[in-house]
């Protein structure tokens, strides 16, 4: 909690926006490979000064038999370099599971640690995935905060991730 | 007459000393650079001279004079260290999180002569000098080597002691940090020598994977007033560097000339 609330708070001088809900689903693509491992996934929001804005979720292999999980996490290469290796995990509100494949949503609600100090500004949420002996994939997508008007932005990607989806709300 | 031993040795540091233009390159190779975890987090290192980079297909690097420093300043000690015929290859455990910097310092001297009318040559520690050139040698000429290989591998978050300059020879002072190298952006370093900024010192700049392509691809900066060079890394890869300078701040006895060397093994990841 300690960690999200610092995150939400570097590099922005603005005041907090006003309450707002963002939903994010992601689609964990089925593939067809002879050894398959769930992806690993961040996804984070990237504010105008190109700082991690807040840390929103983080999928890895949490349980893992020999405590080796976070062994991996340095290949979302993005994110590590980011904030990951600043962070501590697993960490309550941020880190779970990985998914199977399929559509997972994160919803966000305006009380939320990662958006109830998040100042009004050009926001790019950004989600990254890498899979063991598989492949890596980032996917931006802009977007504005606090949003005017109820709005739905996409992005689909090509290897790691199929669609995702966020909406924001006022 | 030369023991044989001694003959080996030399060959040995020849190949870690490369002093001629037309050296081979000697490189240190880790299995990673940037590593993320708590669990018994370790890397191997390979440590080598050859003309491709990074093929261990000539000579293997001593590691007589390795020395490993850890985030907290102090050395580490290397696991399962051996030397082969082309490589010696050397375990690194990562205990404290931060950055380490993997180095091989050989400090000697190189001295040419004439015995009976023949050119001779002879490289080894400055101590034996005395005893190694026979006292009717005649134009002699000894220089002084110190030369540095280095590589860096960070566990978690950078930071730490280890990256603190030295202060003698050639060095390189990051300015940005060298675990922290992404392709298409722009990295800073200072180049040192004995603990001062080097202007005007070229740097040459070689991404690995030689073998699977028909150009070289070197790149040549030059470093500013201010020992700073700059170079914007085209595409991922490890990279390496050297630089060296020739000059008369030798501190050996009967040396003339100092020559000191950097090269540096840096991995550049994808954006």
């Amino acid at each position: 909690m300690r960690i999200l609330l610092s995150v939400g708070l570097s590099g922005l001088m603005a005041a907090p926006a006003l309450a707002a809900d963002m939903e994010i689903s992601i689609e964990v693509p089925k593939l067809d490979v002879a050894e398959y491992h769930k992806p690993y996934v961040a996804v984070w929001l990237e504010g105008p000064d190109k700082k991690v804005a807040a840390n929103l979720a983080v999928w890895y292999d949490v349980a893992n038999a020999k405590k080796e999980g976070d062994k991996w996490l340095k290949d979302l290469r993005q994110w590590w370099r980011r904030t990951g290796r600043e962070l501590t995990v697993p960490a309550d509100g941020l880190t779970s599971a990985t998914r199977a494949p399929g559509t997972h949503d994160l919803k966000l609600d305006a009380g939320h640690p990662a958006l109830k100090d998040l100042a009004a500004g050009q926001y790019e949420l950004i989600v990254e995935a890498a899979r063991e002996v598989g492949g890596r994939e980032v996917l931006r997508i802009p977007l504005q905060w606090p949003p005017k008007e109820g709005t739905s932005l996409n992005a689909k990607g090509e290897h790691e991730l199929g669609a995702v989806a966020v909406n924001v709300k006022p | 007459m030369k023991p044989f031993v001694r003959t080996l040795a030399a060959l040995a540091l020849s190949a870690s000393l490369p002093v001629a233009a037309h050296a081979h390159k000697a490189w240190l190779l880790p299995s990673s650079t940037v590593l993320s975890g708590k669990e018994d987090l370790a890397i191997t290192v390979d440590a080598a001279a050859s003309n491709d980079l990074f093929y261990f297909d000539h000579r293997p690097l001593r590691l007589e004079s390795l020395a490993v420093t850890g985030p907290d300043g102090a050395v580490v000690r290397v696991e399962n260290a051996s030397t082969g015929k082309y490589r010696s290859s050397f375990d690194v455990p990562l205990k404290q999180a931060g950055t380490y910097r993997i180095a091989l310092i050989n400090e000697g001297v190189f001295a040419r002569y004439k015995e009976d009318g023949k050119e001779k040559r002879w490289r080894g520690p400055a101590a034996k000098l005395a005893e190694e050139i026979p006292s009717s040698a005649t134009d002699l000429v000894v220089t002084e080597n110190v030369r540095r290989i280095e590589t860096f591998v960070t566990s978690g978050s950078p930071g730490g002691a280890a990256l603190k300059p030295v202060g003698t020879g050639l060095e390189l002072e990051p300015v940005t940090h060298p675990n922290d190298l992404v392709s298409g952006s722009e990295a800073e370093f200072r180049l040192l020598l004995d603990g001062k900024p080097a202007p005007g010192v070229k740097v040459e700049i070689v991404r690995g994977g030689i073998r699977y392509r028909n150009q070289l691809g070197e790149t040549t900066v030059t470093t500013d007033d201010s020992g700073v060079f700059k170079y914007t890394w085209p595409e991922p890869g490890m990279y390496w560097l050297e630089a060296n300078v020739t000059d008369d701040k030798a501190t050996i006895k009967d040396a003339k000339e100092r020559r000191a060397g950097y090269a540096a093994t840096l991995e550049v990841l994808p954006e």
